[in-house]
Order: structure tokens, then sequence, then C-alpha cells
């Protein structure tokens, strides 16, 4: 059992909705990520997605491409992103972690050892974007054999023959990608997103969580209606790349929680 | 090298798309049922004989293949040394090897009933090979290009604009190559459903690197019959220059199995290849990490963040490199090199005054590595290099690094 698992127990237990928020580590600098990280949890937080920054962010849309940007900028690196989870986690045992990003500087570190710090520095899954089930010996397996939660993506190109093969090692929750496209794109509708996530649920036990398009505290709630819960990232990402102050930041933080919460 | 260990090094890639322990397929999960069933389709053209008798067809009347197998007789006379023989791909429609493999590629897409081709574009070579084969077929295209480049590069953005394809300048990141390949993937995750990827270069998720191989390897298998028939062997050396590395390998493949076939691929070492990283050599100066759906040799920092690579060429102008030629690499099968800026301009010079022929900056590099090993060796020695490329596009940069004002 992973911080991430205890949480989705809590939540169904109280018959809530998750709330998943996303920022980059390191953006625009590592003291000011910090403190919006710090915050989340008593914004209404209940998983904390933190980007790891990297140079060729594929999958994303210009809202996270140029947080990425900023915090490479502001000299962020994964040693550094390690150090602002063990500093949250001096004041918070609980609220789960999830690291975000692409593989490439976790492989450039080692996997065991990135593995091994992940692991002792309190962070609880992975979403790695460019690693599929076909490269699951890299290191989903390994993550998994660590006791940390490695998350999948399934989109709406992933089919009926395909599902089994995405759900297969995936652990913690499902993150199910609401548009084809990069993120902070297009408008997720809770029309077209609920029998897909029927679909989803239908195939495994695990949580199912939407993410990609979700920008108001209206479509949170919508989202987070017909699912476990929603992700919000670039709404987010965006008011810190406008330079509001992390009080502004974590008060639109508050109001997109009680969206989804209302669900 | 592990000879007696492999029967044969054109097995590859396995069913992963590893060749070695480079290559597979690192993309996001939307991306995937894609890919897969591209390379369904590849497999199941692979040996469909009418779609290579179309291709045939293309190659001789549309591309004009077999491009000639060229005695460089004033060049090797000059050198003093080994026989050189120039593969006259620059002789092809649109002026480089590109076009062997869009041509490829874009019958797939019409099997797959695709209707909108993207492509990325460094130099902007592929870019005008796929703008030309989109207009033949009536197919959309859309070539994404580095700001930077479109403007060093306006002369093919020009034409590309002319045969119908719409040009995006790409500022995300550095708006460099690799950027430009990042918003071309961009593009495929958000139009899943009519979007065909045509990938430039031996490189991105499998199947691509063997496909755009297999495809550029009519390069190859022409120089083993004309060579043949002029000399009655196989070369020596074959040499080719490398940016992701598609001519080369298309060059190489057919000759992997020949052992005593000396093969040489040649990376830019822009202005040398130091700790300061200002050049594109990824075998020579970087080490294996994971893009743009491939593992492979990259220049990156210690963080494992990607680096801007520098060339004069702009078609070199990539921080990585083909999976198989890394995985050549590690075992020992092809040898790389690196030629800087100067060497590679002197080389241009060199073939313009001896053989009369305006060659790329992307082959002048290898041709700049003939200069430096054909008078060390024999004269019964044969080397063949790949002149992938006409220097057309590139007298504006050329000129410059020469300090000639063309406007004077």
């Amino acid at each position: 059992m992973t911080r991430i698992d205890d949480t989705f127990a809590r939540l169904r237990a109280e018959g809530r909705k998750a709330f998943v928020s996303y920022i980059m580590a390191g953006d625009p600098d590592l003291a000011t990520s910090l403190e919006v990280m710090k915050g989340l949890p008593g914004a209404g937080v209940d998983i904390i997605e933190l980007g790891m920054p990297f140079t060729d962010p594929m999958a994303d849309g210009p809202t996270i491409q140029l947080a990425g940007q900023r915090a490479l900028e502001g000299g962020q690196t994964l040693e550094k992103t390690l150090d602002m989870v063990r500093e949250f986690r001096k004041d918070d045992a609980t609220t789960p972690i999830v690291m975000m990003g692409y593989y490439n500087p976790i492989y450039s570190r080692g996997v065991s050892r990135f593995l091994d710090e992940a692991k002792q520095a309190g962070i609880d899954g992975l979403i790695i974007v460019d690693l599929p089930p076909e490269e699951d010996e890299e290191l989903c397996i390994p993550a998994q054999a660590a006791g940390i939660n490695f998350i999948r993506l399934a989109t709406p190109t992933t089919d009926a023959k395909r599902l089994p093969k995405v759900l297969q090692n995936t652990s913690g929750f499902v993150y199910y990608v609401s548009i084809t496209g990069i993120t902070g794109a297009a408008a997720a509708q809770a029309a077209d997103v609920a029998p897909e996530v029927a679909r989803i649920k239908g195939a495994t036990d695990l949580p199912v969580i939407v993410g990609f398009g979700i920008t108001t505290p209206e479509s949170a709630q919508a989202i987070a209606g017909v699912a476990d819960g929603c992700v919000v990232g670039s709404a987010i990402v965006k008011l810190i790349g406008e330079g509001h102050a992390p009080a502004e930041v974590l008060a639109r933080v508050s109001e997109l929680a009680e969206g989804a919460h209302r669900a | 090298m592990a000879e007696d260990l492999i029967n044969s090094f054109m097995t590859g890639p396995d069913e992963n798309g590893r060749f070695g322990d480079f290559g597979g397929r690192f993309v996001s999960e939307t991306l995937m049922p894609l890919i897969l069933a591209l390379e369904e389709e590849y497999e199941r053209a692979k040996t469909d004989e009418s779609f290579w008798a179309e291709m045939d067809d293309l190659w001789k009347h549309y591309v004009g293949r077999p491009s000639p197998l060229y005695f460089a007789e004033r060049l090797t006379e000059y050198l003093g040394g080994a026989k050189v023989y120039l593969k006259r791909d620059e002789l092809n429609h649109t002026g480089a090897h590109k076009i062997n493999n869009v041509l490829g590629q874009i019958l797939l897409a019409r099997r797959m009933g695709k209707t909108r081709i993207i492509a990325e574009t460094g130099a902007g070579q592929h870019g005008v090979a796929t703008a030309t084969v989109c207009a033949r077929f009536g197919l959309k295209c859309v070539v994404y290009m580095g700001a930077h480049d479109v403007e060093r590069q306006a002369p093919n953005v020009f034409r590309m604009k002319l045969l119908g394809a719409e040009v995006i300048p790409v500022t995300s990141g550095r708006g460099t190559l690799k950027d430009a390949m990042n918003d071309a993937l961009r593009d495929w995750v958000t139009n899943v459903h009519d979007t065909f990827y045509c990938i430039g270069t031996v490189a991105g998720p499998h199947p691509y690197p063997a496909m755009v191989r297999d495809f550029q390897s009519i390069i190859g298998k022409e120089v083993r019959e004309q060579i043949m028939e002029r000399e009655g062997r196989l070369p020596d050396t074959i040499i080719a220059a490398i940016g992701g590395g598609s001519n080369a390998m298309g060059l190489f493949y057919p000759f992997l199995d020949d052992k005593d076939v000396r093969i040489i691929g040649v990376e830019a070492g822009g202005k040398g290849v130091d700790e300061k990283m200002q050049h594109c050599a990824s075998l020579t100066g970087g080490r294996p990490g994971v893009l743009h759906g491939n593992r492979t040799y990259l220049l990156q920092d210690g963080d494992g963040q990607i680096l801007e690579g520098y060339s004069i060429s702009a078609g070199l102008d990539y921080p990585g490199i083909g999976p198989e030629h890394a995985w050549l690499h590690e075992i020992g099968r092809a040898e790389y090199v690196a030629i800087t800026d100067v060497e590679a301009l002197a080389a241009f010079q060199l073939c313009c005054q001896q053989e009369g022929i305006i060659p790329a900056l992307e082959p002048s590099h290898a041709l700049a590595h003939v200069v430096k090993i054909a008078p060390t060796l024999p004269a019964d020695h044969l080397i063949v290099m790949n002149m992938c490329g006409r220097g057309d596009k590139d007298i504006f940069t050329v000129a410059k690094a020469l300090n000639v004002d063309l406007t004077a």
C-alpha cells in the first residue's frame, strides 16, 4: 500500500472525488515552486503531480513547455526536484506525490539509483509519458518492485484490444487522457469522457482519474463527476507563468478543488 | 568485433524494434496504436510485389534512379592514393537522397488511407522532398521547420510553398530541428485519424529506423551492382556523412555482412569535438539516452537534458543519431569519425574545383574524410563515398563562411 492507495481508500470511504494538481518543479524557481507545493494540500489537493522539467517535452502544450524551460533556466535538476520532495515531506507525511515527466533524465541518472532515491525521498508514483507498456522492463517493473506505483496513461486511441496491455502493470490509478492532443489544448467534455471512463473501469478495479483540458471549477466538477477524480495542470501552471504570487495561485487551486469536490 | 557470435548483421531490429540495446518504442500511449498500425502495414507492403513495382517505377521515372556511380578521376589523381568513386545521389529529383524514403512512406500513407502528411525538416531537403511527393499525389502537406532554419534556408522554404506545402516555423524550445520534430509529434498526437508522420531519417520509434533504412537501401544495392560491373569486385571502403544517418544507413546496410568492406560514418564535428559541445557528433561526443521514440547516442548534459548541436551544415544539426548506427558503433562493425566545419569547407571547394560538382555541405564532411585517408591507401584500394546531396542550397552559407558578400 502506498500513500496513493491509502488516499483513494479514504476518499472512497468519504464518498469524495480526488482532486489532483500538477505543478512543474523549479518553476519559476525552486523556492517559489516549493512554497506553492507546500500550500497545495491546504488548498484541497488530494494528490500532487510534480513535473520533472525536460528539454523536449513531446506530449506537452506551450504552457507546460514554457514552465519546463523556466525551471531549467532557473537551474532545476533532478537532484533539486528530489530535494523539493524531501523538504515537503518534513511537514507532510501523507499527501501522495507523483512525479511526472519523461524518461531520459531518469535513464541518465540510472534507474536503480533513481528509484532508491525517489523511494527514500517519499515519492509514491511515477507517470512517465514516453514509456508505453512495450517498454515496461525499463522502469515500470523495477518501480513496482521498489514499491513505487507506475501510473499509466490511457487515451482515446487505446482501443479495447490494447486496453488490457495498458492496464496490466499499472498501479495506483489510471490516468485517462481525455483528448487526443497535448496538455492544455482542447476542452474536455464530460459527455465524451463518461463512456470512456466506464469502458476502463469495466476492465480494472483501479481508480480512473481524468486529465488534459480541464481549466475551470465547473469543468473540474463535470469531469470528476464521471470519474474518480480529475487532474488540473496547465490552468495552474499558466498562473505561475504569469507571475502570480503563490497565495494567488493557491486561491485558484482552492476554487478548482472545490469544483472537483462538489462532484 | 563479435563476428563469431553473430551470423548476420542484417537481421535487426528484433520484434521490439531493438538493435541490441538501441531503438525501441519510447512514445506516448496516444501514439502507440498509430505506430503499431504503421508497422503492420509496412510488414504487409514489404512482401507485396505491387508495392515495390510502384516504387521501382517512381524511382526510375520520377526520381531518376539508378543514380550513377562515378569514378572521380581527377580527385583520385589529386589525392594520389585510393581510387575514389562517388555515388551520385545528388542527381536525384529534388537534389538529395531524401526522396528515396519519402516515396516509400507516401505510398504507405496512401495504402493506409491517410490524407494529411506531416514532416520535420532541418536544412529543408526532407521538407522539399515531402512537399514534392505530396504534390505528385495530391496530398495535404504540413512541414515543421525550426524558426532559425526558416530564416537561413529561405530558398527551400519558398520551394516548399511553391509545391503547395504549409511551412510552420517552430519557435518552441530553441527553434531547431529537434524542436521541429517535437512539434511534428505534437501535431500527430492531436491529429491521429487522418495524419501520417513522414520522418526524414533512420530515427524515431520503431518501425521508422528500419523502414527508412529499407527505403534508402536502394543506394547500397545499386552501388553493389555498379561497382561489380565497373571493377568486378566489392569496394574496400564505403563512406557517408551522418546527421540522423539515413543516407549512410542506405549505403551501409547492403554491405554489413561483407566483412572485408570497411564502413565509415562521418559525423559533423562543428567547431571541434570537445567539452564546449559545439558539434553534432553524437557517437564521438555523446552517450546513450532516450529521445524522439528511441534509445540512441545523444548530446546531453549530466542531468539528461538534451543539448543543441552545432554544425555549419543544417542537415547534420541534430543531437541524436539513428539507433542502428549506435549499435553498429558499439559492436564495432562500423567506424565513426568527426570532421570539422573547416575541413568540410575545404573539401567542398576541392570537389568544385577538381570534379565540377558542387556538393552539399553534408557529403562534404564525408569527402573531407576521403581526403584524409585516400592518400594513405594503395592505388588498388576502392573507396565509394555517397554524394547524398547537391550544394545549391548551401551557396549562401559557404559564401558567408568564405567572407564573400553576394549582394555586393
